[in-house]
């Protein structure tokens, strides 16, 4: 074989521009950037909740209940008299610890089983497809309220029931990652040179559905906050007094015609995060799934 | 055909023709597709524009249609009886389509709509046009595909698209373009999607059906051979700008201009129908030269030929002066 | 085409079974005894056994759950222990009704706005109103519908007062008064949709704008109207009808909190209540029934392709 001549008759890819493109991407999605600031923001204010915020979170005073924002509370109190600003920066920490570990759970269940079904094949790999496809035929929150209803409520059993309802759509899209890479030659020729299959898997499968599943991951902690606040909207995820959004959101509504800063503070914080990561995860999807590429 | 060839000499002394074009020039962005193209077309006159691939024959088309999106154009195109088809507002444009003048498209399988049944897109056109109850629109319907050679004519119009085959979709096409009895048809490479053998079929199809009903065709063709054998006149156009245009025969024998006769060597040549490109490429919109756009591919190019364009101007004879055939070229053959 | 159809029929049948054995399953996995919460917590040991048995608790795991699918599909779901009715009759014909209609008003809403934003956009493509409809989906698909619901409520039941907080009028028994009742929720819940599908819209159309035919369709002196709406919205159907059947299973969890915001008594409502009372038949009852209407409108879906596009029916 000529490789090395057929290498020389390649014409060079236009190198320059990759690179340029890369080193620009926050000059080329200026509301990427601004997203991304805004997203930064938040883990900050999470990650120094306790520097960050004027009041102790749980902290109830009865003197001070229901006042609309003022200096002192600038976005105001709650019907236990709690600094609604101190409990929506602590807030931040209990959304995104929430999304980001149920994340990694589903996408953990998602890889072996979408590995399980793309690498089987036979009925094993059928049956598994038709587990993934029911699984997918519940919406996430029906599933985590089905999670939460044997599990119980609480912050962990949050993380674990979002974590389970997720593993749907990760499974899938692990699964046709796999089944791409298997249709690869490369694969075919490993297992023809008897490397064993373990290591076939590890060296030439995983890589190919490692870098697709940190993408989908980033896209979804969106979607894993959103339910699990949902949860605690419902009143059946995390219990009173955790200072989480969708919690602080249910108890505003019954005050809403004469505190509506109860429901609207800690909603708008929710909001504008998952706002600022929808548009985060449409830029990393736009910039790096190798599927949305090839069709540009 | 009658004797058009050794038709005499000066310009078009028949009546008023049908459509004048004057000045043609379409910009897109920087690039100027088409530069000052002039041509007139004489009633029940079938004209032939040829030329390569992006030599900007479609776009006239289109641009007589005014269907070009996102193009600047200028110039003149005066259709008889209607005006200057270029500046008309739109909403009488809309009235002229489909009744005076019609177009059909490269490819008919692209060209019809999937969703809707062959006969439902031709009888919705008849009504518009022709302003036909539903009944009358149907058996008008059945008589054009009996026309135009659609063999079952009453079943196939609830055929879709796609249950047809390629030269019963272009069939198709043809009666819907001469549904509305335009006096101007223009067939957009009309067979460039279709088999060779049915190549021919369609482009004699297409003239017939026109000369039937006395209404003038300009054909987009990038074969001479077909051009000279169909049409009546000939314009050859290299890179938006017209090189040469006359009596078909006049300009397939006596070509003056060192393009046309490299189309026609390419074709001699060959041996096939389909022309193959000459020598070289067209230079790009942006490096378009000053002079005559073809001298860095003409064999006779002349230095003048690089710095100064020519004028297209009309080819004498020593006995009868000036005839009915201009090219544009410093050093003709 | 009949082939595919039965072979999709089948494929649905079995990810129904998959379906119904894991909600059979939760059943089996919840905490707690249920004998012991049906008898209360004086018992002798005797009618424990008693009722085991009766309840044929001590068969097998596949017995059991055949028994339980023969009762379900009979329409015995079992009671609800805490209220002490027919989990039926709760179930089926008083909350899937609400969230049926709830979830039906938001789509045709989303749909009769969603459309023509999207058709609008395409045509004005890259304008000012494009940039701004563009704003505006982003939002809506981000937007928690929980939060838009409750400032809903606070600007045009409280401020402006005018339509009611909450609560539900079965349309079926007082028409404008359903109506009135559904218009806050109807578009809390589409606002998503309406977001999503203006999106779709304007994409797909776009695209569809581009092809021969609607250049083809302007050619032979179809108006403009007739050529947008005609011509190409017809033939953005197909990518429309089935991310909407995809999107169902969201249109499905946004009901159930768009039930608690404005206390409507649907699937969602008594999802919560079960929950919070640990009533695991309810629970499984509202699994089962949004599990069969995902499925179902997906069977629906794919089976309507033949008529939404011509070219996916069988070659004459």
């Amino acid at each position: 074989m000529s490789l090395p001549s057929s290498d020389a008759a390649i014409p060079p890819l236009p190198r320059a521009k990759a690179p340029r493109g890369r080193r620009s991407m926050f000059l080329r999605r200026p509301f990427f950037t601004v997203a991304l600031i805004v997203a930064a923001a938040y883990v900050l204010a999470a990650t120094f909740a306790p520097h960050v915020a004027p009041f102790d979170p749980v902290k109830q005073d009865f003197m001070a209940m229901m006042q609309g924002p003022s200096l002192v509370h600038p976005l105001g109190t709650d019907s236990y008299g709690q600094d609604i600003l101190s409990r929506v920066i602590y807030g931040a920490r209990y959304a995104l610890i929430i999304g980001i570990f149920s994340v990694l759970i589903g996408a953990a269940g998602g890889l072996v089983i979408g590995l399980a079904a793309g690498l089987s094949g036979g009925w094993l790999e059928w049956a598994l497809m038709r587990l993934i496809d029911s699984i997918l035929a519940l919406p996430s929150l029906i599933l985590a309220v089905a999670f939460i209803a044997i599990l119980g409520q609480g912050v962990d059993k949050v993380v674990v029931a979002v974590g389970l309802s997720m593993i749907g759509p990760f499974a899938r899209t692990v699964r046709a990652d796999v089944m791409q890479v298997r249709v690869q030659l490369f694969i075919e020729a490993a297992q023809l040179m008897s490397i064993p299959y373990l290591r076939v898997v590890w060296r030439h499968v995983l890589p190919n559905v490692i870098f697709p599943l940190a993408v989908q991951v980033t896209i979804r902690v969106s979607e894993a906050i959103l339910v699990s606040s949902s949860l605690s909207f419902l009143g059946i995820g995390v219990t009173p007094p955790t200072p989480d959004w969708g919690l602080m959101i249910a108890e505003g509504r019954d005050f809403v015609s004469f505190a509506p800063w109860m429901s609207a503070m800690p909603g708008f914080a929710l909001a504008l995060l998952l706002i600022a990561l929808s548009i985060v995860g449409d830029g990393i999807r736009e910039e790096f799934d190798p599927k949305l590429r090839r069709g540009a | 055909m009658n004797d058009m060839t050794s038709h005499p000499v000066t310009t078009q002394d028949a009546a008023e023709p049908i459509l004048r074009l004057e000045g043609l020039t379409v910009h897109r962005g920087a690039a100027k597709i088409l530069d000052r193209v002039s041509l007139s077309l004489g009633r029940g006159e079938t004209l032939a524009l040829v030329g390569e691939s992006g030599a900007g024959k479609s776009t006239i088309a289109t641009a007589l249609m005014r269907l070009l999106d996102g193009a600047r154009v200028e110039g003149r195109a005066e259709l008889d009886g209607a005006g200057d088809l270029l500046a008309l507002p739109e909403r009488r444009m809309v009235r002229l389509r489909g009744s005076r003048l019609s177009m059909i498209f490269q490819d008919a399988g692209s060209a019809l709509n999937p969703s809707y049944t062959v006969g439902r897109q031709l009888t919705t056109t008849l009504r518009r046009t022709l302003g036909l109850s539903r009944a009358e629109a149907r058996a008008k319907a059945v008589e054009l595909f009996t026309s135009v050679g659609i063999n079952d004519p009453d079943g196939r119009m609830s055929a879709f698209p796609h249950q047809l085959s390629g030269g019963m979709q272009q069939r198709v096409m043809v009666a819907i373009a001469l549904a509305g009895n335009p006096d101007l048809l223009l067939a957009d490479e009309p067979t460039s999607a279709l088999d060779v053998t049915i190549q021919a079929q369609i482009v004699r199809l297409i003239l017939a059906q026109t000369r039937a009903r006395g209404a003038s065709c300009i054909f987009v063709l990038h074969d001479l051979a077909l051009a000279s054998q169909s049409c009546d006149r000939i314009v050859v156009l290299y890179a938006g700008q017209v090189v040469e245009s006359g009596p078909s025969r006049e300009v397939l024998e006596r070509s003056r201009h060192p393009y046309t006769r490299q189309l026609k060597s390419c074709v001699l040549e060959i041996g096939s129908k389909d022309l193959t490109a000459p020598e070289g490429t067209v230079p790009p919109h942006s490096e378009m030269p000053v002079g005559c756009r073809f001298a860095t591919r003409c064999p006779r190019a002349l230095p003048r030929c690089a710095g100064e364009a020519p004028p297209l101007v009309p080819a004498r004879d020593d006995a009868t002066g000036p005839l009915d055939h201009q090219f544009a070229c410093w050093n003709p053959e | 085409m009949l082939r595919q159809a039965l072979g999709k029929i089948a494929q649905t049948l079995v990810v129904l079974f998959f379906v119904s054995v894991a909600s059979f399953g939760l059943l089996k996995l919840a905490p707690g005894d249920p004998i012991q919460i049906m008898l209360g917590s004086e018992y002798s040991q005797e009618s424990y056994e008693q009722l085991t048995a009766q309840l044929g608790l001590d068969q097998p795991f596949l017995a059991q759950y055949a028994d339980w699918a023969l009762r379900f599909v009979q329409g015995d779901w079992g009671t609800s222990y805490v209220a002490r009715t027919d989990i039926y009759t709760y179930a089926f014909k008083e909350a899937l009704p609400v969230t049926l209609t709830l979830a039906s008003f938001s789509l045709a809403f989303a749909i009769l706005i969603g459309v023509p934003l999207g058709v609008i956009s395409a045509v004005k493509k890259d304008t000012a109103f494009d940039a701004g409809s563009a704003v505006l989906a982003l939002t809506g698909t981000a937007f928690p519908s929980f939060l838009l619901g409750i400032l809903l409520i606070w600007f045009f039941a409280v401020k402006l007062q005018l339509f009611p907080v909450m609560g539900y009028i079965s349309p079926w028994q007082d028409f404008w008064g359903g109506i009135y009742h559904m218009i806050l929720p109807g578009l809390t819940l589409s606002t998503y949709f309406i977001a999503m599908i203006t999106r779709l819209t304007r994409a797909t159309l776009i695209e569809v704008m581009e092809q021969p035919y609607i250049a083809a369709a302007r050619a032979r002196g179809e108006p403009s109207w007739r050529v947008i709406w005609v011509h190409g919205v017809r033939n953005i159907a197909m990518p429309l009808v089935t991310i909407l059947g995809l999107q169902l299973g969201t249109l499905l969890q946004g009901t159930v909190l768009t039930e608690t915001v404005f206390n409507l008594p649907g699937i969602g409502q008594m999802l919560t209540s079960a929950v919070l009372g640990r009533e695991y038949m309810v629970v499984q009852a509202g699994v089962m029934m949004t599990a069969t209407l995902f499925i179902g409108v997906n069977l629906l879906v794919d089976l309507s392709y033949p008529f939404l596009d011509p070219r996916l029916r069988a070659r004459k």
